[in-house]
C-alpha cells in the first residue's frame, strides 16, 4: 500500500514538472515581448534604458534555465502575477471564480450519478429488454452529442420556448439545472452502460446463485450483493471523468455565461491576458491530477484485490 | 519438388469461407453496417461536393440574407446570405481531413514509439512510460487552452495540441500488446532463428497491433470530430469564414433564437458523423474480436 502511495507521489511530481515545463516554454514561445507589453500598457515613452530596468527587474536578462527556476518558485508560492487586463493579482481571479466550476461541478455529478446508476440497474435487470435498448442508445447519444449543442438545444426548447429555465448566468439552484444536464449527460450514458456491464458480470457469479438459492428476494441482492461489487472497478475509472468534467466545464461556462475558471481561461485568450492563461493551465492541470492521484489511493485501499493487480501495465 | 495443389486450394477455400463469414458476422452488426452506410454517404458528399454544392459556401450577399429554404437555397441563407447547404458540404470535407490529419499523426507518432517501448523495455521504457504518464494526466481541452492562449487561436495550433495529447492513448495500447506479445515461443523460436529486431518489430508484433490501433483509430476519429468543433466553437479552432460545423454554431448563435436552423443542422451534422464513427469502431471492435480495454 505504502509502496504505490510513493509511486503514485513520484508519478504526481513528475507530471505536475511536465506541465510546468509545457506551461513555461508556450510562454516563452509567446509572441510579444513582456517588456514592450508593460511599457505600452503605461502608455507612456520609454526610453531603452526603462526598457533595460525592467528587463533586469523583470529578470528576463537570467539565462532561460535560471527564469524557470524563478517562476517556479514564484508559483509553488501561489503568486502568478498580475492580471494584464484588470491589474489584479491572479490568485485573487481564480479563488473567486473557483466557487461557480465546484457547483456546476457538483450539479453535473449529481445528474451522472441520478441518471446513471438507476439506469444502469435497471438495464441489467431487464438484459435485452426494450430499457436496456433504451439506455443503449442513449449511451450512443452521450458519446456523439456535441455537449455546447446539446446545451443550445436545451436553452432553445427549455428557455426560448417553454420560458422554464433562464437562459444563462448564475444565481438560484434554477440556473444550475441546465449547465448541471449538458455537463453530466455524457458522463451519465457512459457511466450506465459500464455499470450494467459491472452488474451482469457480477450477477453470473456463484455467490449471486447462492444467495437466490437460498430465496434472497432479486432487489434486495441487487442492491446488497450486486451493486456494491460492481461499483468498484467504476471507481477506477472516476478518476479520468474529473478531468473531463474540468474539460467540459470549459465549454458549458461560456455556453451558459456560468462565471467560472472556464469562461476566464476563455476571456483571458481572447484578451492575450497571459497571466490568467498560465495560471489557469498550472491549477486546472493540477487539479485533474490531485483528484486522480486521490481517487486511485482510496480504491486502492478500499479494495485490496486492486493492490496485486496493479502492475505498471497499463 | 511438386507443389502441393491440393492444399493450397484448400488453404484458399479456407481463405475464401473464412472472408465470407466475416461477411455474414458484418450483416450481424446491423448497427456497424448503419454506421458505416453512413460514413460512407459522407465521404461520397465530401467527394461529390464541388458538383453537389449549389452555391459558394463563401459568397457573402447581404442582400439575401436569412432566408428560408428554397430550390436555390436547399437549407437557406445564414446572416451574412450564404448558402448553409454549401457550406454544410465543405465543413463535411472539413471536418473529416482535419480529422484525417489528427489520426494519421498520432497513429504516426504513437505505434512506432509504442512498438519500441514495448519490445526494448528496460530504462528506454520507463522513461517513456514517465512522459507518456506526464503527457497523459491532462485533457486535450486544457492542453488546447494552453497552446491557443499563448501562441494565438487558429486551427493550426488546436492540431498541435490534440496531437501532442492523443499519441499517448496509442503508445499505451501498443505496449500493453508488445508486452503480452514478447513472452510467447513464437517470438522465441523467431529470436532463436536470428532474427533482428526490426524483422521481430515488423513481422512478428506488427501483425498483432493493427486490429486494436483501427478500432482504437474508429472511436477516435469521432472524439477528435467533437473536439475540434466544441473549440471551433468558442472560437480557438476554426477562424470564420472557414466554413468549420462548430465555428458556424459559433457564427449563428446570435441570431439563435429567431432561426434556430442556423444552429440545428451543423450541430445535426457533428452528431450524425461521430455517431457512425461510433458505431463502426463498437462493430469493428466485435468484428474483429478487439477485447474491450
Amino acid at each position: 500500500m505504502l509502496n504505490i502511495v510513493k509511486e503514485r507521489l513520484l508519478q504526481l511530481g513528475i507530471v505536475l514538472f511536465f506541465l510546468s515545463l509545457f506551461t513555461f516554454t508556450l510562454m516563452k514561445l509567446a509572441p510579444g515581448d513582456p517588456v514592450f507589453t508593460i511599457l505600452r500598457a503605461d502608455e507612456v515613452a520609454a526610453t531603452s534604458a526603462d526598457e533595460e530596468a525592467l528587463r533586469k527587474e523583470l529578470g528576463l536578462d537570467q539565462p532561460v534555465y535560471i527564469q524557470y527556476l524563478r517562476w517556479m518558485y514564484s508559483i509553488m508560492q501561489f503568486d502568478f502575477g498580475n492580471s494584464l487586463i484588470n491589474g489584479k493579482p491572479v490568485v485573487q481571479d481564480i479563488l473567486e471564480r473557483l466557487p461557480a466550476t465546484l457547483e456546476l461541478a457538483a450539479g453535473s455529478l449529481t445528474v451522472m450519478l441520478v441518471i446513471s446508476i438507476p439506469l444502469g440497474i435497471v438495464a441489467a435487470k431487464y438484459e435485452g429488454k426494450w430499457i436496456d435498448h433504451v439506455s443503449n442508445v442513449l449511451a450512443l447519444l452521450g458519446a456523439s452529442i456535441p455537449a455546447f449543442w446539446l446545451g443550445l438545444m436545451l436553452i432553445y426548447g427549455f428557455s426560448y420556448k417553454l420560458g422554464w429555465l433562464p437562459t444563462m448566468g448564475m444565481g438560484s439552484a434554477v440556473h444550475l439545472i441546465l449547465p448541471s444536464i449538458t455537463l453530466g449527460f455524457g458522463l451519465a450514458a457512459i457511466y450506465a452502460r459500464m455499470l450494467r456491464a459491472g452488474l451482469l458480470e457480477v450477477l453470473a457469479q456463484d455467490y449471486i446463485r447462492t444467495a437466490r438459492a437460498r430465496g434472497i428476494g432479486e432487489w434486495r441482492i441487487m442492491y446488497k450483493h450486486a451493486l456494491r461489487a460492481a461499483l468498484i472497478p467504476i471507481m477506477t475509472v472516476f478518476g479520468s471523468s474529473a478531468g473531463s468534467i474540468l474539460a467540459g466545464s470549459v465549454i458549458i461556462e461560456t455556453l451558459f455565461s456560468w462565471p467560472g475558471l472556464g469562461d476566464m481561461a476563455i476571456e483571458a485568450i481572447f484578451k492575450r491576458d497571459y497571466p490568467v492563461i498560465q495560471a489557469y493551465v498550472m491549477i486546472s492541470g493540477t487539479m485533474i491530477v490531485m483528484v486522480n492521484l486521490l481517487i486511485d489511493i482510496s480504491y486502492t485501499w478500499i479494495d485490496p484485490r486492486v493492490r496485486y493487480v496493479k502492475e505498471r501495465i497499463i | 519438388m511438386k507443389p502441393n495443389y491440393n492444399a493450397m486450394s484448400s488453404a484458399a477455400l479456407m481463405h475464401q469461407r473464412s472472408s465470407t463469414s466475416k461477411w455474414k458476422t458484418l450483416l450481424r452488426y446491423p448497427l456497424m453496417l448503419v454506421g458505416s452506410v453512413l460514413f460512407l454517404a459522407l465521404i461520397l458528399f465530401v467527394a461529390a461536393g464541388p458538383y453537389l454544392v449549389p452555391n459558394d459556401p463563401l459568397l457573402i450577399q447581404m442582400s439575401e440574407r436569412l432566408r428560408p429554404a428554397s430550390w436555390e437555397y436547399p437549407l437557406g441563407t445564414d446572416h451574412l446570405g450564404r448558402c448553409i447547404f454549401s457550406r454544410l458540404a465543405s465543413g463535411a470535407q472539413m471536418t473529416l481531413s482535419l480529422a484525417g490529419i489528427v489520426i494519421t499523426a498520432t497513429i504516426f507518432i504513437g505505434v512506432p514509439i509504442g512498438l519500441l517501448t514495448g519490445y526494448v523495455g528496460g530504462r528506454l521504457d520507463t522513461f517513456i512510460m514517465r512522459v507518456v504518464d506526464g503527457v497523459g494526466a491532462l485533457p486535450e481541452i486544457i492542453v488546447a487552452i494552453a497552446v491557443s492562449g499563448f501562441l494565438g487561436p487558429s486551427i493550426t495550433n488546436l492540431l498541435i495540441a490534440i496531437i501532442a495529447v492523443k499519441w499517448i492513448e496509442y503508445v499505451r495500447l501498443v505496449r500493453s500488446i508488445i508486452l503480452l506479445e514478447r513472452e510467447k515461443e513464437y517470438m522465441e523460436a523467431a529470436r532463436a532463428a536470428g532474427f533482428g529486431t526490426w524483422h521481430m518489430i515488423r513481422r512478428q508484433l506488427l501483425p498483432h497491433i493493427v486490429s486494436p490501433v483501427i478500432v482504437l483509430a474508429s472511436l477516435d476519429i469521432g472524439k477528435i470530430i467533437l473536439i475540434v468543433s466544441s473549440l471551433s466553437y468558442l472560437g480557438l479552432g476554426a477562424q470564420p469564414p472557414t466554413p468549420e460545423w462548430g465555428a458556424m454554431l459559433n457564427d449563428g448563435r446570435p441570431y439563435f433564437q429567431t432561426i434556430p436552423q442556423l444552429m440545428i443542422y451543423p450541430g445535426l451534422c457533428i452528431m450524425i458523423v461521430v455517431m457512425s464513427c461510433n458505431l463502426i469502431g463498437d462493430g469493428l471492435r466485435q468484428l474483429l474480436d478487439v477485447r474491450n480495454k
